[in-house]
Formats: C-alpha cells, sequence, structure tokens
C-alpha cells in the first residue's frame, strides 16, 4: 500500500475495485465500513455484489477483465470536465499527453458499452473520485490476475497522479496483499529479478554488493518465475526444484499441468507442516513449523514489519524452517553461522537499504513501516510525498484489451475465481481448522438463479463444470450475487479444485496468470 | 486542547475537555467497576455500575457517561455508591447461573471480581428466573445465556465492528434477551463469526469452543505476535497452556488492527495441532514416501542437488519460496538458492 490502514478511515472517498474485502481482508474492511457510517463516500467497481456494494454510494458492476475501459473512461470525463489537480500534474507527473491521447476516444458511451456499467454512474464515480480532497483507492487480485493487470495497476496510477491522489495522506494506490507475508517474501528478493529490498539482478554494483556480502553469485539475467519454471520442468530445463511452504498444485492455473511439470522433475524437495498436494509428489518432504513455533518477522501489506514470535516449540518431528535451510546450506558446503533469526534479520538489513533502520527491539512494541532507511527514521507512513522513486511519476498511455479467453458458444459462462471468508489459499490450513470447515466445508459455486433455474439446478445440487482445460463436480449456490452467464468458484477445495479450470496465459510484464476470467461450461450432474 | 480541572476523591486531575468522568478516572489510576463499557465501542451507561457520586449536586452519576467538566467534584467510592453498586450487583446475580467452577471465565470475570469487591456472597433477589438452553450449534463458540448479563458489548461489537448485526436485544423488561432476529440460529443469521462479542463478553455467556477445558485463566501463557493468515497483519495473542496454543485474542494497544479480528484470526488456529501434522521427514523409497531420520533425509536431498547442480549448472534448479514464512526465512531461502543452488530461479505464490 502506498498509504496505511489507519488512513482508510479518514479518506473523504474509498474507491474499492478488484477487491472483496469483506471476505479477503476483513479487518481491512471493518475500516471501510466504519468510514461509510461516518460520512465516506465510498465506490465500488465489481462485477460481483460483494458485501461492500452495499455500503457503496457508487457500485458499478462492470464486466470481468473490462477495468482499463471502465478507468479510462472515469480518466476521460475528469478530464473533460477539467476535475484533475493541474499542480500536480506540472509538477510531479509527465507523459501528460499521452494520456489525453490514449482516452480521447474513451467516452461514456464506448466505457458503458464494453463494461455493461450505464454511463451515468460513470460519470458520478469519477466526479466523486476527483473532486474530494483525497481518494483512495483498494484494490487487490481482480485487477492484477488478468492478462491486463499490469495495465490495470498503471491506468490506477494514473487516476490517482491525475487528481493529485498520491504523495498525501488518506490517500493512494493501495494494493491488499493477500498472504500474510506475501509482502515480506517479496522484500526479501524471493524474486528471479531482484535481491533484497527490490535491487535488481543486472546492475553492477547491486551484483558487486552481493557479491562481496555473500560470496560467488549467479549471472547478471534474472531467473525464471513460477509459471515459467514449471513449463521448464516440463520440458526438462529445470530438474530440481526447492518448494517451501507453497502450494503450486492448487494455486497454479491449469492444475493437471502444473502437476505433470512436477513430476516430470528428476528431483522434488517440498517443505511443509502439512502433506500438501504438491508435498505428495515429492521425493523428499521435510516437515517444518508453523508460525506459532518459530521467531522472526512478517511484513504486512501496509509495508509494516511486525514480530512473529514463538509461544510452543516445533511439533516433536518438525524443525522450523530457517534452521532447515542452514543445514542444507552446511551440506552444500556453505558454512553460514546464524545463531537466531535475529542475526538473519540483521545481515539482512545490513544490504536492504529500506530496512536498515529495522531492528527487533524497536519494533517490540508495534511495527515501523518500510522505508526505514536509519535507526532515527519513525519509518514511513505514506510513500511518494515530494518526489517518486523514479523522479515523475510517468503517466502510461494504455488502451482496452479484452481478457484471453471469453465466452463463445461451447463455453457459454464466464468463470471468475476467489476467496471466501472462512478459508485461505490452497486450504491446506483454513481447512484442517475445525471451525472453518465445519462451516463452510465444500465449495458452493455462485451462479446467477435464472442461469440455474435454466439447467434445472438448486442449491446443493452437483454440477459438472468444465472448460478446454479440465472438469470439476461442485455444488450449485444459486445467487444474486453474480450476474447472468458469470460463475464464480474459489481454489480452496482439493476435491473441486477451480485451477483444474483456469487459463494459465500470462500477463506478459507480471506474468501473473488470468485467473478471473475463463469460459466454462456447465451441465447438472448425472 | 483545551483542559478543565476536576476533583476526583479528593485529587485535582487536569483533563482534556470532551472526556468522560470514567476517563478522567482512568487517567489517574482510580479504578472504577464498569461492566457495559469498552473503549473499542460506543458508550451505552447501562449497567450503571460505574456510578459516582457528583458531590455538588449530590447525585450518583454514570461516570462513563458524563463528560467532565470544569470545577466538578466527584467520590468513587462513597457510601452511598458502594450501596448502589451493591444493589446493582445483587440484581445482576438475580438472573446469572454462579455455576462458576465450571465456568471458562472463573478467574478472569469481572462480574465475579466486583462481587467479591463489594462483598456479595449471594443474590437477596431469590424469584423467578429465566432459564436458557446452551446453544452450541455454531462450530466456533457457545451461548449460554443464563450467564448473560445483558450489558450490551456483544450487541455494540456486532453492529459496530464487523457491522455485520447479526444480534440485537429483543423483547423487553423481564423477557428480554440477546436474539438473532426471529431467534434464527447464528449460522443462519448474518453474523460472520469475527469473534468479537466473544472477546468483548465480560463473562463467560460467550466461549469458544475450542477453548473449552484446555485451561484456567491463570495458567495462560500470554505470546503477543502476528496472525499468519491475510496480509492485514493482525495482532494477536497466543494463549499457551502446556506446550500448546489453546486459544488467541486480538492484541489491543497496537496498530494495525487494535483488537479486531475476523473468524479466521480468532478461530482457524487449531490446524497448528492437527494430527495430520509432519513430525518426520519422508523419502520416495519404490514410489512411496516413507518416514526417514532428519541426517538422512537432509543428506540424501544436498547430495541430490548437489549432482544436479554439477551436472547441469544452476539454471537446472529452481526454489519457491514462501509467503507463509518469515522474513527471515525467505531472505535464507533466496540467499540459498542464489548461493548454493547458483540461479536466480526463485519465486513465489505472490502472482497467486
Amino acid at each position: 500500500m502506498t498509504n496505511s490502514i489507519a488512513e482508510i478511515e479518514q479518506a473523504p472517498v474509498i474507491f474499492i475495485i478488484g477487491s472483496n474485502t469483506t471476505e479477503a481482508h476483513p479487518v481491512i474492511s471493518y475500516r471501510v465500513k466504519k468510514a461509510a457510517r461516518e460520512g465516506s463516500k465510498i465506490i465500488v467497481a465489481d462485477p460481483r455484489m460483494i458485501e461492500l456494494a452495499e455500503y457503496a454510494d457508487i457500485w458499478m458492476q462492470h464486466r470481468p477483465g473490462t477495468d482499463v475501459a471502465l478507468l479510462n473512461g472515469m480518466v476521460h470525463i475528469i478530464l473533460k470536465e477539467g476535475l484533475w489537480d493541474r499542480k500536480f500534474v506540472e509538477e510531479r507527473t509527465e507523459g501528460f499527453d499521452e494520456l489525453q491521447e490514449a482516452v480521447a476516444k474513451f467516452t461514456p458511451e464506448l466505457a458503458s458499452k464494453i463494461t455493461g456499467v450505464p454511463e451515468e454512474k460513470i460519470i458520478e464515480a469519477a466526479r466523486l473520485y476527483a473532486e474530494a480532497d483525497a481518494s483512495a483507492i483498494l484494490y487487490a487480485m481482480g485487477i492484477t490476475q488478468h492478462i491486463s493487470g499490469t495495465d490495470n495497476v498503471l491506468t490506477l496510477a494514473n487516476l490517482a497522479m491525475l487528481t493529485g491522489n498520491l504523495g498525501k495522506p488518506n490517500a493512494g494506490v493501495n494494493p491488499l496483499r493477500g498472504q500474510n507475508n506475501v509482502q515480506g517474501a517479496c522484500d526479501m528478493g524471493g524474486l528471479p529479478n531482484v535481491y533484497p529490498g527490490y535491487q535488481k539482478v543486472g546492475d553492477p554494483e547491486v551484483a558487486e554488493k552481493f557479491a562481496k556480502a555473500w560470496g560467488e553469485i549467479p549471472g547478471e539475467t534474472p531467473g525464471l518465475t513460477m509459471m515459467e519454471m514449471m513449463e521448464a520442468a516440463e520440458n526438462g530445463k529445470i530438474k530440481a526444484l526447492y518448494i517451501m511452504g507453497e502450494n503450486p498444485v492448487l494455486s497454479e492455473p491449469d492444475s493437471n499441468h502444473s502437476k505433470k511439470a512436477l513430476s516430470s522433475l528428476d528431483f522434488l524437495v517440498v517443505q511443509d507442516i502439512f502433506l500438501s498436494e504438491t508435498a505428495e509428489l515429492a521425493d523428499v518432504v521435510l516437515p517444518g513449523a508453523s508460525f506459532a513455533e518459530k521467531e522472526g518477522t512478517f511484513t504486512n501489506t501496509e509495508r509494516r514489519v511486525q514480530r512473529v514470535r514463538r509461544g510452543i516449540n516445533p511439533l516433536a518431528g518438525s524443525r522450523a524452517d530457517w534452521e532447515i535451510i542452514l543445514e542444507l546450506a552446511h551440506r552444500l558446503g556453505y558454512k553460514w553461522d546464524y545463531q537466531s533469526p535475529e542475526e538473519i534479520f540483521k545481515e539482512m538489513t545490513e544490504l536492504t537499504p529500506s530496512y536498515r533502520g529495522i531492528e527487533y527491539g524497536r519494533i517490540e512494541k508495534e511495527g515501523l513501516q518500510w522505508p526505514c532507511p536509519g535507526r532515527d527514521h519513525p519509518g514511513t507512513k505514506f510513500l511518494h510525498e515530494g518526489e517518486f522513486p523514479r523522479g515523475k511519476g510517468k503517466f502510461h498511455g494504455i488502451d482496452f484489451i479484452p481478457p484471453a479467453e471469453l465466452p463463445d458458444e461451447e463455453y457459454p459462462f464466464l468463470l471468475t475465481t476467489g476467496r471466501k471468508l472462512a478459508h485461505y489459499h490452497t486450504g491446506t490450513l483454513s481447512r484442517r481448522s475445525s471451525g472453518l470447515s465445519g462451516i463452510d466445508p465444500e465449495e458452493m459455486v455462485e451462479i446467477n438463479p435464472n442461469d440455474a433455474e435454466r439447467l434445472g439446478l438448486e442449491k446443493g445440487d452437483l454440477m459438472v463444470i468444465a472448460s478446454r482445460r479440465g472438469e470439476v463436480t461442485a455444488r450449485a449456490n444459486p445467487t444474486e450475487r453474480v450476474p447472468e452467464k458469470v460463475i464464480f468458484m474459489t481454489f480452496h477445495f482439493s476435491e473441486s479444485a477451480a485451477n483444474v479450470l483456469t487459463n494459465p496465459v500470462l500477463d506478459p510484464v507480471a506474468k501473473i496468470p488470468e485467473f478471473k476470467v475463463c469460459g466454462v461450461k456447465i451441465k447438472k450432474a448425472e | 486542547m483545551a483542559q478543565i480541572t476536576v476533583k476526583i476523591n479528593g485529587q485535582e486531575v487536569k483533563i482534556d475537555r470532551g472526556k468522560s468522568l470514567l476517563q478522567a478516572c482512568e487517567q489517574i489510576g482510580v479504578d472504577v467497576p464498569t461492566l457495559c463499557y469498552h473503549p473499542r465501542v460506543a458508550i451505552a451507561g447501562a449497567c450503571r455500575l460505574c456510578m459516582v457520586e457528583d458531590k455538588k449536586s449530590g447525585q450518583l452519576v454514570a461516570s462513563c457517561t458524563l463528560e467532565a467538566d470544569e470545577g466538578m467534584e466527584i467520590e468513587t467510592e462513597s457510601p452511598r455508591v458502594v450501596e448502589a453498586r451493591k444493589l446493582v450487583l445483587d440484581l445482576l446475580l438475580a438472573s446469572h447461573d454462579v455455576d462458576c467452577f465450571a465456568c471458562e471465565r472463573n478467574g478472569n470475570c469481572r462480574l465475579q471480581d466486583y462481587a467479591y469487591r463489594y462483598e456479595i456472597e449471594r443474590t437477596s433477589f431469590p424469584g423467578e428466573r429465566r432459564e436458557f438452553p446452551l446453544d452450541n450449534q455454531n462450530p466456533f463458540f457457545e451461548r449460554d445465556y443464563n450467564r448473560c448479563i445483558q450489558c450490551g458489548l456483544c450487541v455494540r461489537a456486532c453492529h459496530e465492528i464487523p457491522q455485520a448485526g447479526a444480534i440485537d436485544f429483543a423483547n423487553r423488561g423481564f423477557s428480554s434477551e440477546i436474539a438473532t432476529p426471529f431467534n434464527v440460529p447464528l449460522e443462519e443469521s448474518t453474523c460472520v463469526f469475527c469473534g468479537m462479542c466473544v472477546e468483548l463478553c465480560p463473562v463467560g455467556a460467550l466461549v469458544p469452543k475450542l477453548d473449552r477445558f484446555t485451561g484456567r485463566p491463570w495458567e495462560l501463557e500470554k505470546v503477543k505476535t502476528t496472525c499468519a493468515y491475510c496480509g492485514v497483519g493482525c495482532q494477536i495473542e497466543l494463549n499457551i497452556n502446556d506446550g500448546r496454543v489453546v486459544g488467541i485474542n486480538g492484541y489491543e494497544d497496537c496498530k494495525p488492527n487494535y483488537g479486531d479480528l475476523c473468524v479466521k484470526g480468532k478461530f482457524g488456529w487449531d490446524y497448528i495441532h492437527h494430527p495430520d501434522r509432519l513430525t518426520s521427514p519422508l523419502i520416495r523409497k519404490e514410489g512411496k514416501l516413507v518416514p526417514a531420520t532428519w541426517e538422512e533425509a537432509l543428506d540424501y536431498t544436498a547430495q541430490r542437488l548437489k549432482e544436479i547442480k554439477e551436472g547441469f549448472g544452476g539454471e537446472a534448479l529452481g526454489g519457491l519460496t514462501s509467503a507463509k514464512c518469515t522474513n527471515e526465512e525467505n531472505y535464507l531461502f533466496q540467499k540459498f538458492v542464489r548461493t548454493a543452488l547458483a540461479t536466480h530461479n526463485i519465486d513465489h505464490c505472490a502472482r497467486l
């Protein structure tokens, strides 16, 4: 997030797009609802009637995958009606002409035609967003999990920069991160193109710094992303994978393909606390420890580095994950000598400018938000005050491209996927919680009641859902939450895994799969 | 901010205008008993236990609802105050099951503490009582309204924190009770099972099922940590007894959640001790994963990784690190991949 969770309550306008906040980030939804009660205006853009739509002053039910058209339509109005922040645009941005050019054609008429949202709503939303003293955008994977994911994010950035909603409190472009430490895993360099702190692979100065600290490091070409590794595994270029606490069999699109890829490895080692669907394919399984069993830190979605403390010892027979990695390093000839996670953290902060000022002693009571470059630095509540990392903020002229696989005659329904309140990711943890699995034991596919009636489906009936990649069986839940011809599934349930169906096509920049749109056909199970 | 001066039990205190008498008392450490008050939700002034004596008017006033005003003088434990509190407690106990030995909150119950403090051994109103069946239908917590004192904290928590609006006061007078609309089971109501009602309940009316019979409050060790579900990073306390996690509560005194939790954070922790937990390394032998010693598994893994690295180079290797693991583990893992495995093929499920 560019801004902080506590600022949400203060934002005069909150624009939520591609985030079912109530179910995926419940505590943040409490802040949104509190703000709404205290007078903030809420704009929701979501193809589904998510709970926050009930709190919204304007709810735009756009067709899945049409975000760029919707947002360009808003930008078009803001420009046409002169609602943009001239001072901010002049002083802090570049590429304004490019933006103007790109959105010229996105009249309300065209935006409405592509998105299915009535023109007046788009106009109203644009005015509301642009005219407030501060407007905060909250988004999640409804924005990113498209082949146009990067475009969607850039378009949101356009909207925020045009209206001066960056670099100040109660505003910003705020991605809500899905997993407890997905922010931290990125910050720590768990990505093929960056070292810790987003220091680029390929930058000779960075390479020199890490070579000095670590010894020999690989060449300066970025490595492969997860999806690319899967492909490389299948065609034999990658022969061994070490997977720690991930379950790609269920989390990747086109599960059958992922399984095949992992099975064709010469050697697969999986470190996890349960025998996940991925661990079942492994040659070696190493039992790690849960968060309650180890010391360390997580970094939350607002960049706050917070302590994780050991309440109990690792269960008999299991080990803290850092100790396992250390044991393997020793066996491969790396005599690293860390006595505790705190020692690892210290080394990391020495190499990571944005974390340099953080130490365990400073985050005992409350976490600190990076960037925190020095020991006297109080941490950073919101980013981009005065200047962007690259200097001027760059507008990108973005055109609308439709999703890669839209419904057609053979696969007439659009499948979109996401999360539910009681479950978490691939269900490895939440389905082993008695309460959570008790309240929500199985997939309930959301389908519009009119579609359900046409197919003869009643609540609880088994239905077969098939895409070009595979088919699964799950129960129907007729509900007005989804429009006609759109169905919604989660990826929490291995026995009806939505990712058997999803389309593995990627956003060309971020390499994010298009989980949010693919074509499926449905019939009642015999 | 403008400050005013009030006198509490003869002691002068300066406090920001707009604060309540109760907050003025808190500021100087004067302990005024409360049951229906909680700083995280709106003030109701319902229980009347926080009454104090206004010396100028001679009235008993609810200190939680009354704004402190310049020159006020109050007594917090005058004979009149104590007498009134005794009556309040006496009346509360008239409709409260005092089976404290079976109650999870025994030893951590404000009603129990105040009854002791004001020397109420039993109620002096042995009249008719309502009997409520125990509701343990939902998978998360029990509702035993025989213990409910109708302070309304659960109602305000429900309406104000998740804004679920699943429960409210129903009926009036002697018949009043906390209920869902038309008394439907909680699972069929708008309840989102965030457990905030359970957290704010000052007595034992709402109790997590998983916590039942796993330890008395005074036996529990509390360890502050960060929730491991979504990216909000709620601050929580693990409740630990005898080497096992037996419950979780929200930590109220800091960002980002100030005590608020959701259903996963509050109730979804029991996977920690699930029998499916892996407790031995496994190695595939003749197609099957079979238990192995740590030495064997680590040696074999290192040997295979080394062989492939030497045979095909780092490009033939890759690592997926974990958005569930700590920063320290992620740092170490990517360092391991980039040095020991000699490749930048490192990623995780940030995109998924």
